[in-house]
């Protein structure tokens, strides 16, 4: 929120990343790993009253959000004059369980595309209208809207022969240092998922709740967000929105946490 | 587009304790930062809330940039008789925004 905190922090994060990355070589914590009865969402490294916000609808901020995605859901757009209603009807019955596939692969693209693609997708090409900006507030609302519709429902990222190279180049990634920094994703959240950077728990990166209402935000954000935080905190240039690159890490993240609940639209600290 | 939520129970019982929870999504800028080139950008915050139960005004609250972007309050009131609860905040710039809710006391 505020551009003096920001740099702060990542200057903190900087020394503190080095730190804890000896200090976790030198106690040989095993790696996350396959074994899946270790994982955990962000949900249960949270504090009581940070959970209390996520539960109840009415304190959950994440939820404007949703009743705006509502609303957009079956307003008229673009040239063909008409709405996500007018072809999915209700998205109540329509989307359950959608946001738990994506990203998903798409024929036309031959790559997988993630739920903000798949959402301009259709706006160009059936509603005829211009494309929403990433992070913009109409298309976080639909994203967090149609997210809604799979609360409580397993990931299920199905794999096969077109989306396998996708995967293994998005687990490559969350396995390669990079940046100034030189540290993998893995390095933090497989390895040291139990311990704190500055403050905060380091958690397992498990995106069980995007798009997401962050109190340090001030505002619910996607994924890509996200990841651009992580990436800009270990001082790599950060991929742009919708990047090839980001959403093959996309992937492999929703395909890690395969089987864990959606939360959508979650709180974080 | 809904940028307010206000909820309290629908119904309750003459004399019941009920407690309304309030939150409302605001482009929040706290008068604190400033632009590349240096130049300060105007505060643009919720200034106070007024909770009204029938014309009566049973909560009022003031807000400072302190404060949370969207600001959730919850407090609890005593059901007298059956009918509206509006919530207000009123802000920087002229903003506005009124939210109701109605409940049946019996």
């Amino acid at each position: 929120m505020n551009c003096g905190f920001t740099v702060l922090r990542s200057s903190c994060i900087a020394s503190l990343l080095a730190t804890v990355a000896i200090s976790a070589f030198a106690a040989g914590i095993a790696p996350l790993g396959p074994d899946t009865s270790l994982r955990r969402s962000g949900y249960d490294f949270m504090g009581r009253e940070t959970r209390a916000m996520q539960d109840d609808d009415a304190a959950n901020p994440g939820m404007l959000w949703v009743l705006d995605g509502e609303a957009l859901w079956s307003r008229k757009a673009g040239a063909a004059a008409r709405s996500c209603f007018d072809c999915h009807g209700d998205a109540r019955s329509s989307m359950k369980g959608v946001a738990a596939r994506y990203p998903a692969f798409d024929a036309a693209r031959a790559r997988p595309v993630n739920l903000e693609q798949r959402i301009n997708i259709c706006r160009t090409g059936q509603q005829k209208a211009p494309p929403l900006a990433y992070e913009t507030k109409d298309l976080l609302a639909l994203t967090a809207y149609i997210g809604r519709q799979s609360r409580g429902l397993p990931i299920g990222i199905a794999i096969d022969e077109r989306t396998r190279p996708f995967l293994e180049a998005g687990r490559e990634e969350f396995n390669r240092r990079q940046g100034q920094l030189n540290l993998s994703c893995a390095q933090c959240h497989d390895d040291n998922w139990d311990k704190r950077l500055a403050g905060n728990a380091i958690t397992q990166a498990h995106p069980t709740g995007y798009p997401l209402y962050r109190i340090e935000w001030q505002g619910v954000g996607s994924l890509e967000r996200r990841l651009r935080n992580c990436l800009v905190g270990t001082r790599t240039q950060a991929y742009d929105f919708g990047a090839p690159e980001l959403v093959d890490l996309e992937l492999f993240l929703m395909w890690r946490a395969r089987g864990m609940k959606i939360e959508t639209p979650a709180v974080r600290p | 587009m809904a940028r307010a939520m206000v909820n309290l129970p629908a119904s309750a019982r003459r004399g019941e304790i009920i407690e309304i929870k309030a939150l409302v999504a605001h482009d929040m800028e706290t008068g604190f930062r400033r632009t590349q080139t240096g130049a300060l950008i105007p505060r643009n915050i919720i200034t106070d809330f007024t909770c009204i139960y029938n014309g009566a005004e049973i909560f009022r609250a003031e807000f400072y940039p302190a404060i949370a972007a969207n600001p959730y309050l919850a407090f609890a009131t005593r059901a007298t008789e059956s009918g509206t609860i509006v919530c207000k905040w009123t802000g920087d710039n002229g903003y506005s925004l009124t939210e109701s809710a109605a409940i049946t006391v019996a």
